[in-house]
């Protein structure tokens, strides 16, 4: 067989692209494999949410921000533009849009709303990322791997709850007190809530509810029906934000 | 066939140091936002996406419009399109290399860009804009390519390009749907949550397009020896003519549906843009320009006694041009935005800095397009001496 | 072929330049020295062998922070069976606590700089 340059070239072209095509395929293929499985899996053992109790959170209290921001070296960036937030307060008729109506009684108008990641069933966030930098671990958890973030912001367009922030800039100068136990973000990737994984780890509860003096925070296992949160979930009516979206949302809220 | 493209007129090469210069300072600007990060630009944690997804979509509509010329001449046979389906395929080559290089330049971490191809996530929407956009590029390479190389030696082209060129057709419908689906598929963004997106991005995309490569054909009457023909720039013009009406349609459709059922989270973008909301007005002017233009073009692409004059049929193309980068090539993207899902209106303007990357990267695609459009009339013109 | 003189000094020219950098170290005594690092630590051994941590640590590291953030498994059985926290900044610094003569000497003697810092934080006192 003879083969001349040209011929070669275009050969080892082929070749190049077929070396290329190859990971795109396995993955495919096992992703049908993986979705197989999941669909047999039906209980959960573990579903990790929260409840915030509106009635009991005081207006210009920050006792869980400042508990969050600081344990996560979250930058205190004042300019609306660049700002980065986890866990903060939104008057309630912002935060359930679909609620609001010119006789909010009970006091609920204009008071304060805590919100943070929803930690959604279905999100939304997980399912754009094109490098599964953002994803759901098996005990609900919605993660950031900050080390695969490429900074496409596709998830901060889908999230419906504004929950995630991007770094437009180094944060390191605007964080106050950095904790050295926990890392920083850098410039380029986005970042929100963990529910407080690391602390989870070690057999801690996230540190807005350990902060809350009011007890306007819990936290648990709601697969769990002898859990306290369940107890709460039974005795009080909850809402949800944006329930109608379809992201089955798990931050609860009695209001 | 690429030496053609290292001899030319003095003009030739002033315009390709002027497109250089440009880029030049572009590039500048680029290095001060990989030091300093995305924050020189004006896009902000509620206006999480700018002008360069903005550009990034709108020029995705730009590639896919080739496919207007390419059918007619190869499922048609209509001869008039055979001269200039070149032209077309390459204004897709450099289209998409300037939509891969906004996506690059919006990166946050771009030196992890590879991670979309080490870790594929089929059920993201950016991995298959990603294979549709880097396949269409390799398509109209190979096939304009080959096809040119051929016609310089007076043969049929290579069998094997037959076949890539059929494909090349719904692949174009391909690149543009897909991204149609980025900004579709999301909930809670009552602006882009409609199913009518694609259909509008094509509508779209072969009225801008074709408006182009009517003007490009004209420039190319003007400056060299080729002549793309009357017969295909005023086809074109039909083309045109059609797609903007069928956009305009589109969009008063869209304006029906959210206006009529009266639900706040959509009508608040449109009222946002065309009226402004809570005293945010920036893009109120920029939206009624395009609208006023887009009715403009219609009056005179519709009508037959102007649209058959050329100097007038040019003048309805850059209206159309002008007007839909208004509306897609911007305002589609940042309207989607505002409100944010808390109800704030941030409002967004791009940067000095962002303007001039962004100006770099449509150097950039000016000197790829000017460089394989000096290749190919020069074949061209050697053809017809 | 009458460039053939401009040819050849071309490629002399280009392989002086290419190889600058080897006749530079050369020529200023530098050649082939080795970066000498320094260990404070009381403990004899790292958590796998000193050959394995030189050749293998960034893929080690890799393995780590994908398994901490991907699957929640925090704890690292090495070799021997002893168990250690995966944590660069609490475990890997808690030992080699001179980060400046040991993480960086090797770093910039062969023109790396790994991101690891930008945000990792290097506990305090960690500046020898």
């Amino acid at each position: 067989m003879k083969i001349d340059r040209r011929g070669f070239l275009k050969i080892g072209g082929l070749g190049i692209l077929g070396v290329a095509v190859k990971p795109v395929i396995d993955v495919v293929s096992k992703v049908k494999l993986a979705e197989a499985s999941a669909k047999k899996r039906v209980l959960v053992e573990k579903r990790l949410a929260m409840v915030v109790n509106l009635k009991n959170c005081k207006e210009g209290c920050t006792d869980c921000i400042n508990a969050c921001h600081g344990v996560h070296n979250v930058p205190d960036i004042a300019n609306p533009k660049d700002e980065i937030k986890w866990i903060w307060t939104e008057s309630y008729e912002k935060a359930f849009p679909d609620q609001e109506h010119r006789f909010i009684g009970g006091g609920m108008k204009g008071s304060p709303a805590i919100l943070l990641c929803n930690h959604c069933d279905n999100p939304s966030c997980v399912r754009v990322c094109p490098t599964k930098a953002t994803f759901k671990r098996e005990d609900g958890i919605v993660m950031m791997d900050y080390h695969r973030c490429i900074g496409c912001r596709f998830c901060m367009a889908a999230c419906p709850y504004g929950s995630r922030s991007f770094n437009w800039r180094d944060p390191r100068p605007f964080i106050k007190k950095i904790n050295p136990n926990f890392p920083t973000r850098t410039k380029g990737v986005v970042e929100k809530c963990n529910f407080c994984e690391e602390r989870l780890a070690k057999g801690l509860i996230p540190a807005c509810v350990e902060s809350c003096k009011n007890k306007a925070l819990a936290f648990g296992n709601v697969e769990e029906p002898n859990s306290e949160i369940r107890g709460i979930l039974r005795s009080n009516y909850t809402i949800r934000r944006k329930p109608g979206l379809g992201t089955g949302p798990q931050i609860y809220y009695i209001v | 066939m690429f030496e053609k493209a290292l001899i030319g007129s003095k003009k030739y090469w002033g315009l390709v140091i002027g497109l250089l210069a440009i880029m030049g300072v572009g590039a500048i600007f680029y290095l001060q936002q990989w030091n300093y990060g995305l924050g020189i630009t004006g896009m902000s944690r509620d206006v999480s996406w700018g002008l360069y997804i903005a550009q990034f979509t709108f020029l995705v509509g730009v590639a896919a419009s080739a496919v207007m010329v390419v059918l007619p001449y190869y499922l048609h046979n209509y001869k008039a399109f055979g001269r200039i389906t070149i032209l077309g395929e390459f204004v897709a080559v450099a289209s998409v290399i300037m939509c891969l290089v906004f996506i690059i330049a919006d990166l946050g971490q771009p030196t992890r860009a590879l991670n979309i191809v080490l870790y594929p996530t089929p059920n993201s929407i950016l991995f298959w804009d990603m294979i549709v956009l880097n396949g269409y590029l390799l398509l109209n390479i190979l096939i304009g390519w080959n096809v040119l190389a051929s016609e310089r030696k007076s043969v049929p082209p290579p069998a094997w390009v037959k076949p890539l060129i059929y494909i090349s057709i719904p692949w174009a419908v391909s690149i543009h749907t897909v991204t149609a689906f980025i900004y579709a598929g999301l909930p809670g963004r009552g602006f882009w949550l409609t199913a009518i997106m694609a259909p509008r991005f094509l509508a779209s995309a072969f009225a801008g397009g074709p408006a182009l490569l009517i003007l490009l054909s004209l420039i190319i009457r003007r400056f060299t020896k080729f002549d793309p023909g009357k017969e295909a720039i005023q086809n074109l013009g039909k083309i045109v003519a059609y797609a903007m009406a069928t956009n305009v349609f589109f969009i008063l459709l869209e304006i029906f549906t959210v206006f009529y059922s009266q639900i706040p989270e959509h009508m608040h973008h449109f009222e946002y843009i065309f009226a402004g909301l809570e005293g945010h007005g920036k893009l109120v002017p920029w939206m009624w320009t395009s609208v006023s233009l887009a009715v403009l073009s219609l009056i005179l692409l519709v009508n037959p006694i102007t649209r058959r004059r050329e100097g007038i049929l040019a003048l309805a193309c850059v209206i159309v041009f002008v007007s839909l980068w208004i509306e897609k090539g911007f305002a589609l993207v940042v309207t989607g935005f505002i409100p944010s899902p808390l109800g704030r209106v941030f409002e967004y303007s791009p940067t000095i800095p962002e303007i001039l990357i962004t100006l770099g990267v449509w150097a950039m695609g000016f000197l790829i397009l000017v460089v394989l459009y000096k290749i190919a009339v020069t074949v061209k013109e050697e053809i017809e001496a | 072929m009458n460039n053939r003189i401009i040819i050849i000094a071309g490629l002399i020219i280009f392989l002086c330049l290419i190889t600058f950098p080897i006749w530079y170290n050369v020529v200023g005594g530098k050649a082939a020295y080795a970066p000498e690092l320094k260990i404070v630590s009381e403990e004899k051994q790292c958590v796998e062998s000193t050959k394995y941590m030189r050749a293998k640590h960034m893929q080690l590291l890799n393995d780590w922070r994908n398994s901490v953030v991907r699957e929640d498994k925090r704890t690292y059985t090495a070799l021997d069976g002893k168990k250690y926290d995966m944590s660069l900044s609490n475990t890997c610094l808690k030992c080699h606590s001179n980060k400046a003569d040991f993480c960086d000497k090797c770093h910039n003697y062969v023109e790396v700089t790994p991101t690891c810092w930008n945000c990792h934080v290097v506990p305090e006192g960690n500046k020898l």
